[in-house]
């Protein structure tokens, strides 16, 4: 509006736009606006790719170890352990075992998480982060046991021992996140009259998205792993056939089971990329 | 400035416009420390008024600032806005009354600039469609295209245009009162001294009252209709308008906070549309060029101020040059480097009259369009006439110092003393 807001590139003699928004801006910007979304959607197209790759190298994997498995020559005790839906049973009681001990692995940690960055409760952080490394650091095979000892055998024991295992990264994630948030910006946000509830779930909790999708996803494979230590437990889950395999040395048991782990962690893997690709706020794409 | 310019509250008239505050004995003491940052402030600021508080850092500008919206608890003392107590009500409701902007604009990166300034509107319940029409208002108020920025993020904008948008979303919710801290420090000198210029035409269509808090003495005489320059903890070493801070530091603290070259920023305290505009001979490009040559022919001056289609002002023709560029309308003449709008002070017209040969500068009104010119004549006067009547003031002033130091002891000079006498009706 001052001096320079009449100004404009010389011997051009229609400006796009109105004037009173060319000032401020024709200096700030001399050129043409850069297509701000292109970098955005190069780095999509990258990952993109990273997420077609996946699926198809698990497809390829799982297509042989069929075609082996038809055409093999089994005795019969493998043939026990592989009949009758067993290994679909056990592949079932895996995806359930993940699902139910990540449901539980949320709900505790994120409201956790929150809790301990709220200052009414940052002196206890030292606390539950102790704890949670206690629960992380213990070996998962003895906590099972515990477990075991104290609640019997069944699914409930193995089920708490897989959450105890994986709530470490999701509540270190958690607060890592909101304890990331710049304060002048959370400041910002109260002053413009956001209550205490508003500035977490408008402003908080969506910047923090990212780290905690990160958390999630790590807690998402630890628990396809640890889900595995279940059958010691009672638990089921594809550590049947892997036990199985082992103890009556029948490699073909033992081979399916830990490929149906592996795949089954990178497929989940694969979906919680997908999740965090989908669910990470725009406008914090790195390179916009 | 807010007596001198009385323009009308153009179509935007709904707004609210300003409250009054008052802070009474404010304090703050920081836990663990014996030293309050800020210490015992009682100052009145008049509805529709725009009061800067400057002073070096850590003085206490912020606290004192966020103290009115509560962001920080007082330790001590009342705050009042509008007449109302504000002490102990709810802070939340308190703020979407108060708007509220700040340096490096506070946007929230995750939402769209439409959701930015439409927030504070959405928490208090307004119904969508207000909404939208509402952030569309804002986004032209502010000079951004709604349709180009909309829907951008805030990554997406430049510095300047972020704090547009700041400048957008606290305002949005329409508060009687704007608190901003330090709001233009983090953006070039170029695109500061723009937005200013923007923040002083919304405050004349707006009429809010405004705490603006800089460390940048210029920003505070280019805004401030009263400036209050504070030491450490907030004490108040002058409170009064620029013109008088200028001529009259109360002491070696203010002096040293004005600078030097105190004649030189007195060209900053008045404005274009202060001094006298004149007419001009024009032409517009779509003129039949037979028109334009008589017309050159018949003015008195051998000059003429060519317009373009929008009627923005474009090229200064001389008589000679259609003969030597061949009758060619898009050859001759020489290009208009810089205009000045009304709001623009005296300093930037005079230094695009300096900039461009012509000797005079174009002035234009809303969107570019051209409105008179102002001649390096004309300046030099209001100059010399200014500087004047500043003299006298100032020895009139001293005059009164000298009596009343003759009657008694010299009058606190802290808060109040020069205070009062500055404040608008
Ligand atoms: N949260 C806090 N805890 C303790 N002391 C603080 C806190 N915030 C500010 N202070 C102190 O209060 C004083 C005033 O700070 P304030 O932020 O109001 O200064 P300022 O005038 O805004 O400075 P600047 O120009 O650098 O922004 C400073 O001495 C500062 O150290
Ligand atoms: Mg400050």
């Amino acid at each position: 509006m001052s001096t320079t807001g009449g100004r404009r590139p010389g011997g051009e003699h229609e400006v796009r736009g109105l004037v009173f928004r060319d000032d401020g801006e024709a200096e700030t910007e001399p050129e043409p606006e850069p297509r701000p979304p292109s970098p955005a959607r190069a780095g999509r197209r990258i990952s993109r790719q990273k997420l077609t790759l996946l699926p198809a190298l698990l497809i390829a994997v799982l297509l042989a170890t069929w075609l082996w498995f038809r055409q093999a020559e089994l005795d019969p005790v493998s043939e026990n352990a592989l009949s009758d839906g067993r290994v679909s049973k056990a592949l079932w009681q895996h995806v359930e075992l993940t699902v139910i001990s990540t449901f539980f692995v949320l709900i505790i940690a994120i409201p956790l998480g929150v809790l301990l960055t709220r200052a009414a409760f940052r002196k206890a952080t030292p606390v539950a982060m102790a704890l949670a490394n206690t629960g992380q650091a213990t070996p998962a095979i003895g906590l099972l046991a515990l477990l075991v000892i104290w609640l019997g055998i069944g699914r409930r024991a193995a089920l708490i021992g897989i959450i105890v295992y994986a709530v470490l990264p999701v509540l270190s994630n958690t607060i890592a996140g909101l304890k990331a948030n710049d304060p002048t910006l959370l400041e910002a946000a109260r002053g413009i009259g956001m209550s205490p509830l508003g500035v977490l779930t408008r402003v908080e909790l969506p910047l923090a998205v990212p780290l905690i999708l990160a958390g999630v996803r790590t807690a998402l494979v630890l628990n396809v792993g640890t889900a595995t230590l279940a059958t010691f437990g009672g638990g089921g889950g594809l550590g049947v056939l892997i036990t199985t395999g082992i103890t009556n040395q029948r490699m073909p048991v033992l081979v399916l089971g830990s490929i149906l782990t592996v795949a089954l962690a990178l497929l989940v893997d694969w979906l919680a990329s997908l999740a965090e690709l989908l669910l990470r706020p725009r406008g914090l794409e790195v390179g916009t | 400035m807010a007596e001198t310019t009385s323009t009308t509250p153009s179509a935007r008239s709904s707004g609210a416009t300003g409250a009054t505050i008052e802070l009474e004995n404010l304090t703050k003491r920081y836990h663990g420390n014996p030293q309050p940052a800020v210490d015992n402030v009682t100052m009145e600021i008049a509805a529709g008024e725009t009061v800067v508080f400057v002073g070096p850092s850590g003085c206490g500008k912020s606290t004192t600032l966020k103290m009115i919206n509560r962001l920080i608890e007082p330790t001590s003392g009342r705050i009042r806005i509008g007449g109302e107590d504000v002490t102990d009500i709810d802070p939340v409701g308190l703020r979407r009354k108060v708007g509220y902007a700040i340096q490096s604009s506070g946007l929230f990166p995750h939402m769209t600039v439409a959701q930015n300034i439409g927030i504070v509107p959405k928490m208090t319940g307004w119904p969508k469609s207000r909404i939208r029409a509402r952030v569309e208002e804002m986004l032209d108020l502010v000079g951004l295209d709604p349709g180009e920025f909309h829907g951008r993020y805030p990554r997406q904008l430049s510095g300047g245009q972020q704090q547009r948008v700041g400048v957008a979303r606290a305002l949005a919710a329409d508060p009687p009162v704007l608190l901003m801290d330090e709001p233009f420090g983090a953006v070039d000198p170029i695109t500061r001294d723009h937005l200013q210029d923007e923040l002083i035409r919304l405050q004349r269509e707006l009429h809010k009252t405004i705490v603006f808090v800089t460390h940048d003495f210029d920003e505070a005489i280019k805004l401030g209709d009263r400036i209050a320059v504070l030491r450490e903890q907030s004490h108040i070493a002058q409170f009064d308008t620029p013109e008088a801070i200028l001529t009259n530091p109360a002491d070696d603290f203010v002096s040293g906070f004005v600078g030097a070259g105190a004649a030189l920023k007195r060209l900053n305290l008045t404005r274009v549309g202060d001094v006298e505009i004149t007419d001009y001979p024009t032409a517009t490009v779509d003129d039949p060029l037979q028109d334009i040559f008589q017309r050159l022919r018949a003015g008195g001056t051998n000059e003429i101020l060519l317009l373009d289609k929008r009627g923005r002002p474009y090229k200064w023709l001389r008589r000679g040059d259609l003969m030597r560029a061949k009758g060619s309308l898009a050859r001759a003449g020489t290009l208009v480097h810089d205009t000045v709008t009304r709001d623009a002070t005296l300093r930037d017209a005079l230094e695009a009259v300096l900039t461009d040969n012509a000797g005079r500068v174009a002035v234009t009104g809303r969107r570019g369009a051209y409105e008179g010119v102002v001649d390096m004549e004309t300046l030099i006067n209001s100059v010399h006439e200014m500087l004047e009547a500043d003299r006298l003031d100032a020895l009139e002033h001293q005059h009164d110092l000298e009596e009343s130091r003759a009657g008694q002891t010299r009058p606190g000079q802290g808060g109040g003393g020069s205070g009062e006498r500055g404040a608008p009706a």
